[in-house]
């Protein structure tokens, strides 16, 4: 007990909160409450729907002046961007336009911009100071608060987010369909050959799969270009008569994929096949059974264990994969992982990468589960 | 071998088709990882065959350059560190869960084993949004810490599978003879599952010194990796000096791959 104490405990703190904490982040977010503090306080105070009365107009209007005054005008600008798309130059304008002589009334506001007359405003607002929201996860799959208080689709031209989960899924599919092409049959020889030439062979699969990814990445990067290795090779077999761009396509991304996630999906299928006595066949031969039958009726069913759980595990790992694309890949083949980077690196939008992180790690955890439900986790063999 | 003496026509061309299919496979597997080998050591800065002539220029150019030496050393600190650290501690954890008393086992293995399965992404992300309030972002402790979860199950895993193979009496026995918990385990435990643990090892360097995601998010200037030099080259100004590092990387992959076979075996 206390022997595993030290490691289980650094996995807690080092790895188990932080997911926790950026996972709370899809559904806690208190910036607006924070930026708009009187705002929010008066929006308790006065429940309801649609554009509200003086009293929290004054309390915006103080907030916007408070804000000018201690520079954070431009980070609470945008963060409203965030909620409300072209917020920003409002707040802006706005804040600019008011001086504190003035009384800070709902005609005052209005007149000086007639954004704060609309009630998606004040419903955006409505929602923006609440700290706890789950607009984050609902956007994550393109889905939003309508007005009326019930879930709808977003504009056509916002939603995005399915439709890279559906890339994401496409394109592991299509690298866990290939890879298990390719690496099947090799999986059965190196399993059918005598002990020594299939160790050796098992070494030759162990190399790609220690080199680094970044490395893989790297020689694929040199093999795709235009001027390419590659293209050179099609062009002496006269494959094809012209260049082909590979670099920064879909067909470049699944290839690097295919040839780093191969020994994923290979060798739990070799470490299921090694078990199966050759006899067996045999003995479905000498009853009678054509060689087809004989594989899918007596060797499929025992092998499937390992396909599975090769599939599987490259599968999941492809959902996450953010190196390769963002290396190989062009602007229509980032995955999930990308935009989670780039909302934390770039946009600075941690919600959204919170939101974004949630669904994928829910759906990495609900494979697996399922997968260890159907087969045990005991199964899962690395090497 | 694979044909058995009574083999029909039939059988010759589905073998002669499987050995011509698994070949086209390792070739695929195995040459692309070798083809910035020759063009490291190119003297013309083209990523194209046929070589125009042998230089050292793109290895004098990552040992000569003080980003290259840094990036390098920055890697072998940390991935020193982490071995370190995810091989005392995952030998630890593993000679406790192969105690079969200990309660909750399985869900505790879980636990050890989930930094497998979920996306480093996220690990990285989630690194990134904890330490950098507390001050381990920018710092090679945050990196060797966050590196460390991901490297220990490695160690956990096969550590594991030597403790299967370790007759738990001999610990018994040791205690009987007079051993202290801790001699025992120095005199006669550590001794017998040595190759596991010194593979776990092994692994654990690899999966930091290969490490990317978490070094991006964590690491600032001053402790830019080699992986991360690397990206930076592939993503801004791809040239040869690439090509040199992988042939780095790669060979000290090779070298250790050799190591934990041999030490595989003696298991």
């Amino acid at each position: 007990m206390l022997l595993v104490a030290p490691l289980f405990v650094l996995l807690l703190l080092s790895f188990c909160l932080p997911i926790a904490e950026l996972l709370a982040h899809a559904v806690y977010d208190p910036t607006m409450h924070d930026a708009l503090p009187r705002t929010a306080a008066a929006l308790d105070t006065s429940p309801g729907q649609g554009v509200p009365d003086d009293i929290v107009f004054t309390a915006l209007g103080d907030d916007l002046l408070a804000a000018k005054q201690n520079d954070s005008l431009y980070n609470l600008a945008k963060d409203l961007n965030n909620l409300l798309p072209a917020a920003r130059s409002h707040v802006l304008r706005t804040a600019r336009s008011l001086s504190p002589e003035k009384p800070l009334t709902r005609a005052e506001l209005t007149s000086v911009d007639p954004f704060w007359g609309e009630s998606e405003t004040w419903f955006a607002i409505r929602g923006g100071v609440r700290p706890f929201t789950t607009s984050y996860l609902l956007a994550a799959i393109d889905l939003q608060w309508t007005p009326n208080g019930s879930i709808g689709q977003v504009p056509a031209d916002q939603a995005i987010y399915r439709t890279i989960f559906a890339r994401t899924f496409a394109i592991a599919a299509a690298v866990t369909l290939i890879t298990l092409v390719l690496g099947f049959p090799l999986a059965w020889l190196m399993a059918n050959l005598p002990g020594p030439i299939a160790a050796r062979l098992i070494l030759l699969v162990l190399l790609p799969f220690w080199t680094s990814i970044l490395v893989r990445t790297a020689a694929w990067t040199v093999l795709l270009q235009r001027f390419g290795i590659l293209n050179e090779l099609l062009l002496a077999l006269h494959i094809t008569d012209h260049r082909i761009d590979l670099m920064y396509t879909r067909a470049g991304l699944i290839i690097a994929m295919t040839h780093i996630q191969l020994p994923f999906t290979l060798l739990p299928i070799y470490s299921v096949m090694r078990t199966i006595s050759a006899s067996q066949m045999r003995a479905a031969y000498s009853l009678g059974a054509r060689p087809f039958f004989a594989f899918r009726r007596v060797y499929l069913p025992q092998v499937m264990p390992g396909v599975m759980a090769g599939c599987l595990l490259t599968f999941i790992l492809c959902l996450g994969y953010f190196i390769t694309p963002a290396l190989v890949g062009g602007p229509a083949d980032q995955l999930i992982a990308n935009f989670i980077s780039n909302y934390i690196n770039i946009d600075l939008n941690w919600q959204m990468a919170a939101a974004l992180s949630f669904i994928l790690l829910a759906l990495t955890l609900g494979l697996f589960a399922t997968f260890a439900r159907m087969f045990g986790v005991d199964r899962m063999k690395l090497v | 071998m694979l044909l058995s003496p009574y083999a029909t026509f039939a059988d010759r061309v589905r073998i002669v088709v499987l050995l011509t299919w698994c070949s086209l496979v390792l070739a695929f597997l195995f040459l692309p990882i070798f083809v910035p080998v020759p063009l490291s050591v190119n003297s013309e800065s083209f990523f194209t065959y046929p070589l125009k002539g042998f230089s050292w220029r793109w290895y004098r150019d990552v040992f000569g350059s003080g980003e290259w030496r840094d990036a390098i050393w920055h890697s072998v600190v940390i991935a020193i560190g982490v071995t370190v650290l995810a091989t005392s501690l995952g030998t630890l954890a593993a000679v406790g869960l192969s105690n079969p008393r200990l309660p909750a086992r399985r869900s505790i293995m879980a636990v050890l084993i989930s930094p497998l399965i979920v996306p480093v992404i996220i690990t990285a992300v989630g690194a990134y949004l904890f330490y950098a309030p507390i001050g381990l972002a920018n710092s090679f402790i945050g990196i060797i810490i966050a590196q460390t979860t991901i490297a220990s199950p490695f160690v956990v895993v096969t550590v594991g599978a030597s403790l299967a193979n370790f007759d738990r009496t001999l610990m018994r026995a040791a205690a009987i003879s007079g051993a202290q918990p801790l001699v025992a385990f120095r005199r006669v435990m550590l001794p017998l599952i040595l190759p596991g643990v010194l593979s776990g090892a092994a692994f654990a360097f690899v999966a930091s010194f290969d490490e990317l995601v978490i070094a991006l998010f964590l690491a600032g200037p001053q402790q830019r990796t080699l992986p991360m030099q690397m990206f930076v080259g592939l993503r801004e100004h791809l040239d040869p000096t690439i090509t040199a590092a992988a042939t780095l990387m790669m060979s000290l992959s090779i070298l250790l791959l050799i190591v934990a076979d041999r030490l595989g075996r003696r298991r």
